[in-house]
């Protein structure tokens, strides 16, 4: 199957490990990424107050564009993931944002929130199947004891996200088990880690990642695993830096690249 | 309430498509905010604090600067109240009048680290100023 691939603009710079490593993994896995032509930065947060319009923009583009081109809309960062379903959402459901996204774009054929948009490791469980990943798994993870960190973005608001319970989710450990490993429950796994409070307020954002942290290491996890490069940034600079709080932290996609020996 | 202040609250609510008054002040928001202890203003409070139409002092508050839109508040309230998005409304409301941004091009290279991802600055662009 091909989905049209919108990789964001951390994946193309900070964050090419989540990125490279999605690519060759979907190859192996039977999957053809292309990746959307001239795709626009989505804005990284969600505009969420309804009279944003311009800030809505980016997203509508994209998810147009993968309509008019026949296909899925597949992200990976969970903060394009976020901005560009929540959008999607806004113009299947809001009269006045349709309207007026519409009014300015004026694309030859009016986009009503047709496409469907599918985060990375939806496609690997639903299309792909985690069997499948157990099955090609050419270096499995045996006896790796690894925490999953949701953060907030991929979960909630649940109505609208729909990606797995928002208070007890599963896929991420489902993840784990099909790369051979244990997966280890811990607190923290989906609270936030500061997210962009990070720029304004370091203290705040590393008590945050501390909370996530230490309760995962209190669990003797060897990692965690994230799906966010802002997530992977703040759980890095506030553990990596002391020898008591050192934790690995992997982009799910390299994991999977790495039993899948790509 | 004084036309102003009823103005003012009346473009919170509609900008954040929340209604303040389906809140039953159980307090359930305030004890799932990470950013809790570092708030003035409690995410419970702003609810009934647009309610009475106090909106100055809530754009005088320093908790627009520390909400992390990760909407716990948002998915626990039993009522279907959005106080993110009553947050992020006040916010709107205070980083569109001019000269008002929190957050400045030449605040940034003071702020950067070789690590830091563009993500973050793209948000914090997008969060902090207009």
């Amino acid at each position: 199957m091909t989905f049209d691939y919108y990789p964001g603009c951390t994946l193309k710079t900070k964050a090419k490990d989540l990125d490279i490593h999605a690519r060759n993994a979907a190859l192996a896995l039977g999957i053809e990424l292309e990746e959307l032509p001239e795709w626009q930065c989505c804005g990284a947060v969600y505009p969420i107050a309804r009279d944003e319009i311009a800030t809505r923009l980016t997203s509508v583009r994209a998810l147009a564009s993968a309509r008019d081109r026949g296909r899925e809309l597949l992200t990976l960062c969970s903060a394009c993931h976020h901005v560009i379903k929540r959008v999607n959402n806004d113009i299947q459901t809001d009269d006045e944002i349709r309207n007026k996204v519409n009014n300015y774009l004026a694309p030859d054929i009016e986009y009503n929130g047709e496409t469907k948009v599918v985060h990375y490791l939806e496609m690997l469980r639903d299309t792909v199947g985690f069997d499948t990943i157990r099955e090609k798994a050419v270096k499995p993870m045996t006896g790796k004891r690894i925490g999953a960190y949701y953060g907030c973005l991929l979960l909630r608001p649940n109505n609208v996200m729909a990606f797995d319970n928002p208070e007890n989710p599963t896929i991420m450990e489902d993840f784990i088990r099909a790369l051979g490993a244990e997966p280890v429950l811990y607190p923290y796994r989906n609270e936030c880690c500061g997210g962009y409070v990070a720029m304004d307020d370091k203290n705040l954002a590393a008590q945050k990642c501390k909370n996530i942290t230490s309760s995962a290491l209190e669990r003797d996890v060897d990692m965690l695993i994230t799906a966010c490069p802002l997530c992977m940034y703040n759980l890095d600079i506030n553990t990596n830096t002391a020898e008591e709080t050192k934790l690995p932290i992997y982009y799910f996609t390299e994991l999977l690249a790495q039993v899948l020996d790509i | 309430m004084h036309q102003k202040t009823q103005l003012q609250a009346e473009t919170i609510r509609l900008i954040s498509g929340t209604n303040t008054r389906k809140c039953m002040k159980c307090g359930k928001c305030t004890a799932s905010c990470p950013a809790f202890a570092e708030m003035d203003i409690s995410p419970h409070k702003f609810v009934s604090m647009v309610e009475h139409g106090e909106i100055d002092k809530l754009m005088a508050s320093k908790s627009i600067w520390k909400c992390m839109s990760c909407f716990a508040c948002v998915e626990r309230c039993p009522r279907g109240v959005e106080p993110a998005s009553i947050i992020e409304a006040v916010r709107q409301t205070v980083i569109r009048k001019q000269n008002n941004n929190y957050l400045r091009p030449e605040n940034i290279p003071e702020l950067l680290d070789p690590k830091i991802p563009q993500q973050a600055l793209v948000s914090a662009f997008r969060k902090y100023s207009k």
